[in-house]
């Protein structure tokens, strides 16, 4: 826990609706990761994680407070300059995969940067390099409908990670794999996180799948219940 | 990043073959249909000139009866007064710019050689004849003077009359039976094919008017007379010489309408050129409206792959596409999808349309104007029906479009 500060909440609410119908998904939080952590977020439905997440990813922006990322006042940013700054520093996994269907895996981990403007034959190369980080090579060619889930899996984090970004938010990666593959698929991130220093935000359910985080968040009620550390016991 | 989309969109519309293919069907069909419509219509125009061209060029065709005009029927009603020698001399005498003047009278009569028999048109005139409208002969000679004069029994026959007596045979010398008079051919005229109007034309027995007259229209009437105009003069400027020298010759009062029609054949072939234009003017604009359909079509279906690809729209809006790049991507590919089905709907519509040149025997003209504008105007069709669907994906939210099913 040595990095400099990434991520800043600074009494971030996020409300739906008005006057009396108003729900607080985020409730004036605080929160800080440093670069290089990897922090598992807690929580049941409705506790406000998967806003807190969205935010953190700069897909949404709070109602009120200040959000910041590498400094950045990320949270009075429009649509293309937070779409610019999550091509820039921010990779994605989430529950579903969620890969292009019908094209191929290596075509899927290019498509980040495809909208950074890189040459064909670089993305190509970098694509492939990425496939080999996350385990893939043999599968390059082949289609989601061809690769087993924890496969799909990979991909998307090779899709995420071929961009070299600061911060990986990972939504329940592993909530639709057994259990050796969701072995795999944390072995993988926390290899990210200690070999390439990529920090990482990861909402999920099980306890045994924080467990390979660094430090676990629970938010409650739009507020943050609980912020400690694992312990590294069995 | 302009080719990658295209090519991209190419991938996307390989990627659905059967989707891709019912929305360019609607495109495929407009311009089929425009392109073949216009086409044709242009074949026509050009067919129905070449027909007009044939009766002769620069050719007025005098015919008893008032002219035909709004109001009433115009040919031949009670107190029509036919033509005559009279008036035919009269225009021999003082017609000047005319290249050729000359009777005709036409019946349609039983004509037999041998066994054979044949229902011809047989028209008695004189060696004029055949300058005023442009009819060359194959083999053989023209009337004679002597022959126009005394009214002997020669004649010239058509292609059709030939195969149907003599089939490849030279007739030159034979003698066939037009109505009870007998006749020997002396010449064979050039095949000149069907009018627009299913008419044969090579199905003719031409003799000499007085021969004509006495021994089968039994008068001494001319249906029409045919005057040619020179090469220095316009049937406009020659007509009113013509109107002016019947009118004295038949001794019409100047406050009588004239008792004879003058038709130019130049204005006619120009004014059915003119008809056949606006109709496929109309039949055009009747194909677009198809295409219009056919742009709906393509609204409609990038609509539902904008709603169907709200989850690839919100992978693309995470990881860092713009709105830019969304509505490009759409609008590429809905520009793609409509020029691709414009392309093969210009190769469907110029194949219907040399089909139908073959079975109409009417010239197969395609016009490189027209197959441009199909070509732009089913692009634009794409940009303009796809750009609504197109902004829609682009302004989609990403969170929510991450959470579409």
């Amino acid at each position: 826990m040595s990095g400099s500060r990434l991520i800043t909440f600074d009494k971030v609410w996020k409300s739906y609706g008005q006057g009396e119908a108003t729900v607080h998904a985020l409730a004036g939080v605080d929160l800080a990761i440093r670069s290089g952590e990897f922090v598992a977020i807690m929580g049941p439905s409705g506790s406000g994680k998967s806003t807190a997440m969205n935010i953190i990813g700069c897909l949404d922006t709070p109602t009120a407070g200040t959000y910041s990322f590498m400094g950045i006042d990320a949270g009075r940013l429009d649509r293309n300059r937070r779409a610019m700054l999550r091509n820039l520093y921010v990779g994605f996994v989430f529950q579903g995969y969620n890969l292009l269907p019908r094209t191929t895996a290596v075509e899927n981990v290019e498509l980040p940067l495809i909208y950074r403007g890189v040459a064909a034959r670089e993305r190509h190369d970098l694509a492939m390099k990425a496939l080999a980080e996350v385990g893939l090579v043999g599968r390059e060619h082949h289609t989601p409908a061809e690769l087993s889930g924890g496969q799909q899996q990979r991909v998307a984090i090779a899709r995420a990670i071929v961009t070299r970004p600061t911060l990986l938010v990972a939504d329940e990666p592993t909530g639709n794999l057994d259990t050796a593959r969701t072995h795999e698929i944390m072995e993988l991130l926390t290899r990210l996180n200690t070999e390439l220093g990529l920090t990482i935000a990861m909402v999920t359910h099980e306890a045994d799948v924080a467990f390979y985080a660094g430090r676990t968040i629970r938010f409650l009620d739009g507020h943050v219940a609980s912020d400690a550390v694992n312990l590294e016991v069995v | 990043m302009i080719w990658e989309t295209v090519r991209l969109s190419l991938l996307s519309v390989r990627r659905n073959v059967l989707r891709s293919f019912l929305t360019l069907l609607g495109i495929v069909i407009g311009v089929a249909a425009v392109i073949a419509m216009l086409t044709i219509g242009s074949g026509t125009t050009e067919k129905v000139k070449a027909d007009i061209s044939k009766l002769g060029s620069n050719l007025l065709v005098v015919r008893p009866g008032r002219p035909a005009g709004p109001g009433g029927p115009g040919g031949l009603d009670q107190a029509t007064r036919p033509l005559g020698s009279k008036e035919l001399a009269a225009l021999v005498a003082h017609l000047s710019g005319a290249r050729a003047i000359s009777p005709a009278s036409q019946k349609q009569v039983r004509v037999i050689f041998s066994t054979e028999s044949l229902t011809s048109g047989v028209t008695g005139t004189d060696s004029a004849y055949l300058d005023a409208r442009d009819w060359k002969l194959v083999s053989g000679r023209p009337f004679s003077d002597s022959e126009n004069r005394s009214g002997t029994g020669v004649c010239l026959i058509g292609e059709t009359v030939r195969q149907q007596f003599f089939g490849a045979g030279d007739p030159e010398g034979e003698i066939i039976r037009v109505n009870r008079t007998s006749c020997k051919i002396i010449g064979l005229l050039e095949p000149k094919g069907y009018t627009g109007f299913g008419q044969d034309q090579d199905n003719v027995v031409l003799m000499p008017l007085a021969a004509y007259q006495r021994r089968i229209a039994g008068n001494r009437d001319i249906d029409s007379i045919y005057v040619a105009a020179d090469d220095r003069t316009p049937t406009t400027e020659l007509l009113p010489r013509v109107e002016d020298i019947l009118r004295d010759a038949r001794r019409i009062p100047p406050d009588r309408e004239d008792d004879f029609s003058i038709r130019d054949m130049t204005q006619i072939a120009d004014a059915m050129a003119s008809a056949t234009t606006t109709m496929t003017g109309m039949l055009g604009a009747v194909a677009g409206v198809s295409l219009l359909v056919g742009g709906i079509g393509i609204m409609n279906i990038m609509l539902v792959s904008v709603t169907e690809r709200t989850r690839e729209i919100g992978i693309r809006l995470a990881i860092g596409a713009h709105e830019k790049h969304i509505l490009i991507q759409f609008l590429v590919e809905a520009t793609v999808l409509s020029l691709l089905g414009g392309l093969i709907g210009i190769l469907i519509g110029l194949t219907l349309a040399g089909l139908a040149s073959l079975t109409l025997a009417i010239p197969f003209a395609p016009s490189p104007a027209v197959i441009l504008l199909a070509v732009g105007f089913s692009a634009l069709i794409g940009m303009v029906f796809g750009f609504f669907p197109a902004l829609r994906g682009a302004r989609l939210d990403p969170i929510d479009a991450l959470r579409h099913e």
